[in-house]
């Protein structure tokens, strides 16, 4: 079977793969037989190859050296441009993250292949699901240059386990001088949060500008805990000091896709709904019943947030 | 220090949008074309530097021959002079393609930066400074919310969920912003004015020596098969609360089984 490359998006706090890499692991089987790549600093693989091994990976690829940690982006694409000469795979999957897709496009180049992104969906004669203009347009497009290279638009695939042997290879790493060039000073983490990651969550409790300040997003933080969600902000409301940036949805946020998306004091603005339309069901709390946000929402309620999402809350608190 | 901003005109995000039935590109000549709103941040931050560092801004956009409003945009907002390069064969290009032209363009210009958005509003594809960079050998930093200029060093912060990565590189270099690094000022009367007597020239790809069957759909490297506009949700519940918002917000969510 041809085999097609994964690459791993490892979680930053070591604590294992993330949930993009179990979904392109299960979108990869279309295309053929799944191999992980994994490339970090020494002692990456170590904690990730159980994870692999259950979601179908018959090999992991392992390419270690101090020089991914310590550059921006290109060595990762370097080591996997060389991979992709030496195993000639069918497809190579990529998470759909801001890394991932500067990871494809610059391997786009190195090999002369064309590439997809933010794909939700790959079928087995490769061609892949887009969804363009925010949500709005669905294209079925396919690569026709080189090696095809996709993009996967994280929660778009749902994971699931298949047997996999995880036969382990290492790869010999040698970073040239021109990957070397934009040097990894510092990571800082400004925030953590116990709250499911943005990306990965299945239900999501936004808020916007109707919050109306940062102490009253705890009415949003509330709702969300009540049902184990991650919580979102519209820009406005990011822009307004109510929440931090990194939780903005849209745009210019986060892409998110969730069973669940709950809009709270958020209009519904092109740009947020770009970030949030292919959400499986939409329930807006607004109190302005012209809002946009009511043409998306599967369940809305017109009414003033402060009294009804704490009431809400209360009451699924209760049903526990 | 000498800094090329790139900026693209795009239908406007906020009116109806599609794809042309006829060869499933970007239905440009149909839409209400406006400047990418996320290089208007790229121009803002060329103009700090450009105020700081001295220096001259220049514009360069790959387009067809309506594409001027981004142009005049930048042009009032304070850039010095702009670079459209636009030739019937592109066409239906694919990013890959547009990253050769916009390289081409470039090594004829004289620059130590290179600022360009994180992404273009219709395509959302988010790589074309990586391409670039891959292109031109030049180092990118990527996602920036600041940017520090000392010299020939580049100091970015780039945007990561929940914080930031400190990054580091020499000019020339590529850098990408975020639309967390500024707020982009709006033009004056002035500099709309001046904007009109600023310099534009118009390039085809025979000026840039870029072979007009390189670029353009017959030889895109990926193609688009078919579109279609998302079903249409069926029409959801709205109720209005009357004291009992939040029962029925619960007993939606118990159907669902959510709760
Ligand atoms: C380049 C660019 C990128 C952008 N990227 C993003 C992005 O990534 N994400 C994003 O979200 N936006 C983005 N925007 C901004 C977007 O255009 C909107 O400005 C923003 O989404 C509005 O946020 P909001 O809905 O919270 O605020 P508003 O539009 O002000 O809406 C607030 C809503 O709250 C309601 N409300 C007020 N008080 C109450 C109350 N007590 N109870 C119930 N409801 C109440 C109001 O009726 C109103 O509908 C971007 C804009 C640009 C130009
Ligand atoms: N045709 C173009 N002309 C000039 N700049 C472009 C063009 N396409 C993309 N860019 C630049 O590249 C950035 C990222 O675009 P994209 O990769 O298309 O999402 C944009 O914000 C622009 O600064």
């Amino acid at each position: 079977m041809a085999e097609v490359l994964v690459l791993v998006e490892v979680a930053p706090d070591g604590s294992g793969v993330r949930k993009t890499t179990l979904e392109a692991l299960t979108a990869a089987r279309a295309l053929g037989e799944p191999s992980a790549v994994v490339l970090g600093a020494p002692g990456t693989a170590a904690s990730v190859k159980g994870a692999l091994a259950e979601y179908g990976a018959a090999k992991v690829y392992v390419g270690e050296s101090e020089d991914i940690d310590a550059y921006l982006v290109a060595p990762k694409a370097e080591v996997l441009a060389q991979l992709v000469a030496e195993k000639s795979p069918a497809a190579v999957v990529i998470p759909s993250t801001p890394e991932g897709k500067e990871i494809a496009g610059r391997l786009a180049i190195k090999t002369g292949s064309g590439f997809l992104t933010d794909v939700t969906d790959i079928a087995a004669d490769g061609t892949a699901t887009q969804v363009a203009f925010a949500g709005g347009t669905i294209v079925h497009s396919k690569v026709t240059t080189g090696t095809p290279i996709y993009t996967l638009r994280g929660n778009s695939v749902t994971p699931e386990p298949a047997p996999g042997a995880a036969a382990e290879e290492q790869v010999a790493v040698s970073i040239s001088d021109a990957a070397k060039q934009t040097r990894v000073t510092d990571r800082v983490v400004e925030q953590k949060s116990d709250r499911p990651e943005l990306t990965e969550a299945a239900i999501i409790v936004s808020g916007g500008r109707g919050v109306a300040s940062a102490e009253n997003f705890s009415v949003i933080e509330g709702l969300a805990d009540s049902l184990g969600a991650a919580v979102g902000a519209s820009r406005a409301a990011v822009d307004s000091g109510f929440y931090p940036h990194s939780f903005q949805v849209g745009q210019t946020g986060k892409t998110v896709s969730p069973q669940l998306y709950i809009a709270v004091g958020i209009s519904g603005a092109i740009q947020h709904r770009a970030g949030m339309q292919t959400s499986k069901t939409i329930v807006a709390v607004n109190k302005d019943p012209e809002a946009p946000i009511f043409e998306l929402a599967d369940f809305g309620v017109v009414g003033d947030l402060n009294t009804v999402v704490p009431a809400a809350t209360q009451q699924i608190t209760a049903r526990k | 220090m000498n800094i090329v901003v790139l900026v693209k005109q795009v239908p406007d995000s906020g009116s109806e949008r599609s794809l042309d039935s006829s060869d499933n590109t970007v239905a440009r000549a149909s839409a209400d074309n406006v400047i990418n709103e996320m290089d208007e941040y790229a121009i803002e931050e060329a103009l700090t530097v450009k105020e700081s560092q001295g220096g001259e801004v220049t514009v360069l956009t790959v387009g067809p021959a309506g594409a001027t409003d981004a142009i005049r945009k930048a042009l009032s907002m304070g850039a010095d002079k702009a670079v459209h390069v636009t030739d019937d064969a592109i066409h239906g290009s694919c990013a890959i393609q547009t990253s050769a032209v916009i390289a081409a363009a470039l090594s004829q210009l004289e620059y130590d930066l290179v600022i360009c958005g994180a992404e273009s509003t219709d395509g959302q594809v988010s790589v074309m400074p990586a391409l670039l960079s891959e292109r031109l050998g030049i180092p990118h930093l990527s996602g920036a919310r600041k940017l520090t200029v000392d010299g020939s060093t580049l100091k970015v912060e780039r945007q990561t969920d929940g914080g930031f990565w400190a990054l580091e590189a020499q000019t020339p270099a590529i850098v990408s912003t975020w639309d967390t690094i500024n707020e982009p000022r709006y033009p004056s009367f002035k500099g709309i004015m001046a904007a009109k007597k600023k310099p534009v020239s118009t390039v085809s790809l025979a000026d840039i020596g870029v072979d007009a069957s390189a670029v353009g759909l017959a030889s895109a490297t990926s193609q688009v098969l078919d579109f279609a506009g998302r079903p249409p949700k069926g029409e959801g519940v709205k109720v209005t609360d009357e004291g009992d918002g939040a029962d029925k917000l619960v007993g939606y969510l118990a159907a669902q089984k959510i709760v």
